[in-house]
Formats: C-alpha cells, sequence, structure tokens
C-alpha cells in the first residue's frame, strides 16, 4: 500500500519535472517538505522500483525510429518462459509479454520491435524466429496512432 | 531536420537516471560541456518540439497498484472513428494503434482493479456495439524497456 506522501509525490512526478535551476527544491515545497527529503525519497521509490525509469520519455517517431511492430508468437506453452527469457534478452526487444490463448487468437508470446522501415522489422522478426526455434509467428504493424499518452495515477 | 549531436547526446543522457540532486541540470552540463542554461534551453526547445513528450517518473503501474491489460477488437473501417472516439475517452486507455490484421484496433488499458478494467470493458462494448474483444492480460512480464539506441539515430521526420 502506498502512503498518502507517495501519492501525492507521484502525482507531482507525472506532471512532469518544472525547468528549473532546483526542480526538486520547486516540487518541495507544494509537498511541504525539504528538498532533501523530497530527494530522499523519490531515490527511495527508484530503488524500490516503484519508478521504474526517472528521465525523458522520447517521442521515437520523431527520431525516425517509423516502424514499431508487435511480433507475437505460437510457443508450445511449456517453452513460453525460457522462450520469453531468450527473447527478452535481445537489445532490438522492447517488450516482451505472455499473454493468454484465445479462441481465434493462438499467440501467447508478445514483443515490440522497433525499427526504421518495416523491412527492417521484418528481417529481424525472421533472425529471433531462427534463434528461438518458432516458425509460427506474426507481425501486426501500427498504421495509425489512434493515442499514446501517459497514465496519470491517483488523477480521481 | 536531423538531430544535432549535443541535442542526441542529451536525449541520451537524461532519458534515465536523470539525476536527483539539488541542481540536476548543471550536472548534466557538466557531463556535456555546457552551462545549466544551455541544457534548460535545450530541454525546453526539445519539449517544444515534441521530441521530449514528458520529463519525470515513469512508474511500475503493478507496484503503484494498478492493473493493466492489452485488449484488440475488430472494427469496421467506417466505424474507426466513431469507435476510437469513444475507447479513448477513457483516461486509463494509454496507447491505442490501428495495426494490420482483423484484429485491427488495440488499447492498453490500466485501472486500479481487475472489476474497473471488466466494468470498461463492459462500457466499451455497449458503446461501441463491438462484442468481440479480445482482452490479453499478462501472464508474464519478461522485459518493458522504453529505452533507444540514440546512436542509431539519423533523421529527425
Amino acid at each position: 500500500m502506498l502512503t498518502e506522501l507517495e501519492k501525492q509525490i507521484i502525482r507531482e512526478l507525472q506532471q512532469g519535472l518544472p525547468l528549473v535551476a532546483r526542480p526538486y527544491l520547486a516540487l518541495s515545497k507544494k509537498l511541504g517538505l525539504s528538498e532533501d527529503e523530497l530527494i530522499a525519497k523519490i531515490n527511495e521509490m527508484i530503488s524500490s522500483g516503484l519508478i521504474r525509469r526517472f528521465g525523458a520519455a522520447l517521442r521515437h517517431q520523431k527520431l525516425g525510429y517509423t516502424a514499431n511492430a508487435m511480433v507475437v508468437w505460437d510457443v508450445p506453452d511449456e517453452l513460453a518462459a525460457d522462450t520469453g527469457q531468450l527473447l527478452a534478452g535481445m537489445a532490438e526487444v522492447t517488450h516482451c509479454y505472455q499473454r493468454p490463448r484465445q479462441s481465434g487468437w493462438p499467440y501467447n508470446l508478445f514483443t515490440v520491435i522497433h525499427g526504421q522501415t518495416r523491412e527492417q522489422c521484418e528481417d529481424l522478426a525472421s533472425v529471433m524466429a531462427e534463434k528461438i526455434g518458432v516458425p509460427n509467428y506474426m507481425l501486426l504493424f501500427s498504421i495509425i496512432e489512434l493515442k499514446k499518452s501517459s497514465m496519470q495515477y491517483f488523477a480521481d | 531536420m536531423s538531430v544535432e549531436q549535443t541535442d542526441k547526446q542529451l536525449l541520451h543522457l537524461i532519458q534515465s537516471n536523470f539525476p536527483v540532486v539539488p541542481h540536476p541540470f548543471a550536472e548534466i552540463g557538466q557531463q556535456l560541456g555546457i552551462s545549466e542554461q544551455e541544457v534548460l534551453e535545450r530541454i525546453a526547445r526539445l519539449q517544444q518540439e515534441g521530441i521530449i513528450r514528458r520529463l519525470g517518473g515513469l512508474f511500475d503501474s503493478r507496484k503503484v497498484g494498478y492493473t493493466g491489460t492489452l485488449c484488440a477488437l475488430q472494427v469496421p473501417e467506417a466505424d474507426i472513428d466513431r469507435a476510437a472516439s469513444i475507447i479513448n475517452s477513457y483516461p486509463g486507455i494509454t496507447h491505442n494503434y490501428l495495426r494490420n490484421h482483423h484484429y485491427n484496433m488495440w488499447f492498453t488499458l490500466l485501472a486500479p482493479s481487475e472489476q474497473h478494467i471488466n466494468d470498461i470493458l463492459t462500457e466499451i462494448k455497449q458503446k461501441t456495439g463491438l462484442m468481440n474483444i479480445l482482452n490479453l492480460p499478462a501472464l508474464n512480464i519478461f522485459k518493458v524497456r522504453v529505452n533507444f539506441n540514440l546512436s542509431e539515430v539519423q533523421h529527425v521526420d
């Protein structure tokens, strides 16, 4: 369970750091803490993993990564954990999840890869397929981004 | 337009492990050999250009106490705008993409509990009239990484 203070810090940090010389001092005043206390608390939230990453979220399309592909794999269930670890170890894979199969949906491992072209993603997927020995896979390209936002927790 | 070298180094540096110290922008400036003021100006410009979406914390939704899922649905071509505006109106829907598959609309949903997720999905079915939604919550998370290798970056649109 999070404390009320942690929730308040999350609410502030998800708004973004103020672009001033001492951003933590500015935030600490809003929270009724000292600058040192807030810095200690944020470091604690980073080491506990509550803050997964602290820094700038970038728009990768603007940086030339125009093709992102969700590659879905149909992996025998007993191999899913090992295969998932193997895929996760590849630098080009940014996300790797196991999800349930459903009727009409046989794929149980989901990876996201980013490339500068679709062709690059396709080549990469075929290299991945060979490496994990899984022939049943499919690339789903994003055609249109309909929404991309950062979650606002505890927004009420 | 190409991303200029100092911007590239700056972005690389602040993607993760942004300094949590009293003068973070001065510390970054020291590493890049530029002034604190120049760091602030560059970040402000990169935000304005939309290259930086946000400077702050990215949270582990599970540790925050939220639960999430990935959903897919089949939307007829003519119905895409209507369905998207209904679906995107929920704040917990953070990503929504059209993809090249007969399940053509894929969105992620975060909510305080599984009950909330089910309620929202039921509402979406009622409002859109689209009943066939795949609900694919993660059973195992092997990797979530959002850093990009900026050394490969060549062009900006």
